[in-house]
């Protein structure tokens, strides 16, 4: 029998699946669908210092196996998440990613602080919301900006620091370099791919905010291709996510380097596939005498 | 209680009423049953197909004695053209069950009861009068129909009255159900349907000083308050019309 686990920022992770953040609630939605004890983690919805109602109008659209989505960092705020939702998380077996958004630095800094007096055992910084003006892709798109909004949010927790990085950035390597020299222990991506659908019968764009964010299957090659990159620039881990929807699909993440992956969008498909796909990857490895996942990471570049 | 998901087995599939089915299933999990005004999300295509999304349908009918649950729906789009060409013996997938429902016990005791329905609107309310009536209760319902009514034979020996209207006046009044509906006899009202016969109905409740429940449609990805991408704006902040609905205060939702 295989072994899943990860060692990532010195914890270990029962399996190499996390559930993505923005697609798993608070994960105590899903306690009833399979067992959550085999998960790599949960990222909590992506929340803001203060709380948000989220955006106006349509939120959701399918496309040719994707979605686009407009949820707008919808969240309860930090302090509420920290005294409400987030004992439930502790309970429910398996590592907190705390994805944190934000607004201004100093509202990241103070999120940042807040999180870090918290058992969560990690943060996982988004500065790729694409659904948000003051969202965090103004951080996600330049490497210059990233680097001082990571390294004035390093300063401000001792927390292992995931930074989630956006396809939008304007040069992967770099970015994924410039947020590691500013103090990221591991960096996640990518975020939804920046996208547009319009209504023919109102002869409107659909989302009010006229871009939204794409995921699913639809973008894993992209993806897969941002991962390879990441991995190349940095030597801290990387989570590999963007359409994952298999044990297969995982597995081209983990060979091209990811340490560990995210699966989102796969969730509103089927509820319990986080679970299927850990399933999956193990039978991958039986079948394949392969007995730890650190005997296949990476193995496509060499 | 959160919802759950299986795979579950198709006992019948009929047509209705043109463009209206219903599917029947064998909801195994007793432990997770569901109650009037719920909702699953059904599924009968692979994940790599199309469309991405699971759809959500009301609970039509659920018989606890033999775990049947049944689906009225109306196929309108590609997840319900896909759903409406299973047969017998296939498998599809369900989670759930989802949302508040209505909460019928409560519902009965509130005195005189008027169940409101517009089209395939009157789907969860079967099941609502079914409880209504295990409760004591014999609510009057009004029907609104586009042009040909369906299902109503069934909600008939469980109401008190049945009260039928149709915008192409082919059966019962001519017109819209508002027309024929006097909130003012009631003490609860409990309404599915268009939303703007919702709003309507409503309207009607508010001047009559009558407390109306709507149950909301919106498009869903996860349906069970994951997302957030079925958020409604309600007087007590933002609610998800899965999680937290689809069954609301008309006040709350539909406030001016």
């Amino acid at each position: 029998m295989s072994d899943l686990h990860v060692d990532f920022l010195g914890k270990r992770l029962a399996g190499p699946v996390i559930a993505a953040s923005g697609t798993f609630g608070y994960g105590e939605e899903y306690a009833d669908m399979f067992d959550l004890k085999v998960l790599g983690g949960v990222c909590s919805k992506g929340l803001t210092l203060h709380g948000k109602y989220g955006n106006e109008g349509e939120r959701l659209y399918e496309t040719s196996a994707g979605l686009i989505n407009s949820i707008g960092l919808q969240n309860p705020g930090v302090a509420h998440f920290i005294d409400e939702e987030l004992p439930r998380m502790l309970a429910l077996g398996t590592a907190v990613f705390a994805n944190l958004g934000g607004g201004s630095i100093e509202d990241y800094e103070q999120g940042a602080a807040l999180l870090d007096a918290t058992a969560v055992d990690f943060i996982e910084l988004n500065i790729s919301c694409p659904n948000v003006k003051q969202g965090g892709i103004a951080y996600g798109i330049r490497a210059d900006s990233a680097k001082e909004v990571v390294s004035r949010v390093r300063a401000a927790t001792k927390k292992p620091l995931v930074v989630k990085l956006s396809p939008q950035a304007e040069d992967i390597p770099r970015m994924a370099a410039a947020c590691v020299e500013a103090g990221a222990d591991a960096l996640s991506l990518v975020n939804t791919f920046q996208a547009c659908a319009i209504d023919l019968e109102r002869r409107r764009p659909v989302f009010n905010n006229i871009f939204a964010g794409l995921s699913g299957p639809a973008v894993k090659p992209i993806a897969l291709r941002m991962v390879w990159q990441a991995v190349g620039a940095v030597d801290v881990p990387v989570i590999g996510l963007g359409g994952i929807t298999s044990g297969l699909d995982a597995l081209e993440f983990i060979m091209a380097g990811a340490a560990a992956v995210q699966v989102g969008t796969a969730n509103f498909m089927d509820p319990r596939a986080c679970g299927r796909i850990t399933a999956e990857i193990g039978r991958w490895m039986d079948r394949h005498g392969v007995k730890d996942l650190s005997e296949i990471r990476g193995c496509a570049r060499m | 209680m959160p919802a759950t998901a299986c795979e579950v087995r198709v006992l019948a599939h009929s047509a209705a009423a043109p463009g209206i089915r219903l599917l029947t299933v064998a909801w195994p999990r007793a432990d997770k049953a569901p109650h009037a005004g719920q909702f699953f999300m059904l599924r009968c295509w692979p994940d790599t197909a199309a469309p991405l999304l699971s759809r959500p349908i009301s609970v039509h009918r659920w018989d606890e004695s033999t775990g049947a649950l049944e689906f009225l729906y109306e196929v309108r789009g590609q997840g319900t053209r896909l759903l409406s060409a299973l047969e017998p013996g296939d498998l599809l997938l369900l989670t759930g069950p989802s949302g508040n429902g209505f909460d019928a016990a409560a519902a009965a005791a509130a005195g005189k009861v008027a169940v409101v329905g517009g089209g395939i609107g009157t789907a969860p309310l079967y099941q609502l009068v079914r409880e209504l009536a295990a409760a004591g209760c014999r609510p009057d319902l009004y029907a609104g129909f586009r042009d040909e009514p369906y299902g109503l034979e069934k909600f008939s020996p469980l109401c008190r009255r049945v009260h039928l209207a149709t915008d192409s006046g082919r059966a019962g009044y001519h017109g819209l159900v508002t027309g024929i509906f006097h909130p003012e006899e009631y003490d609860l009202v409990l309404c599915c349907g268009p939303e703007p016969m919702m709003k309507a109905v409503a309207a009607q409740c508010e001047a009559a000083g009558v407390k109306c429940l709507v149950s909301l449609e919106k498009k869903m990805a996860c349906g069970v308050g994951a997302c957030l991408g079925c958020t409604c704006h309600t007087t007590g902040g933002a609610k998800s019309v899965c999680r937290h609905g689809p069954v609301f205060d008309a006040k709350e939702v539909f406030g001016r």
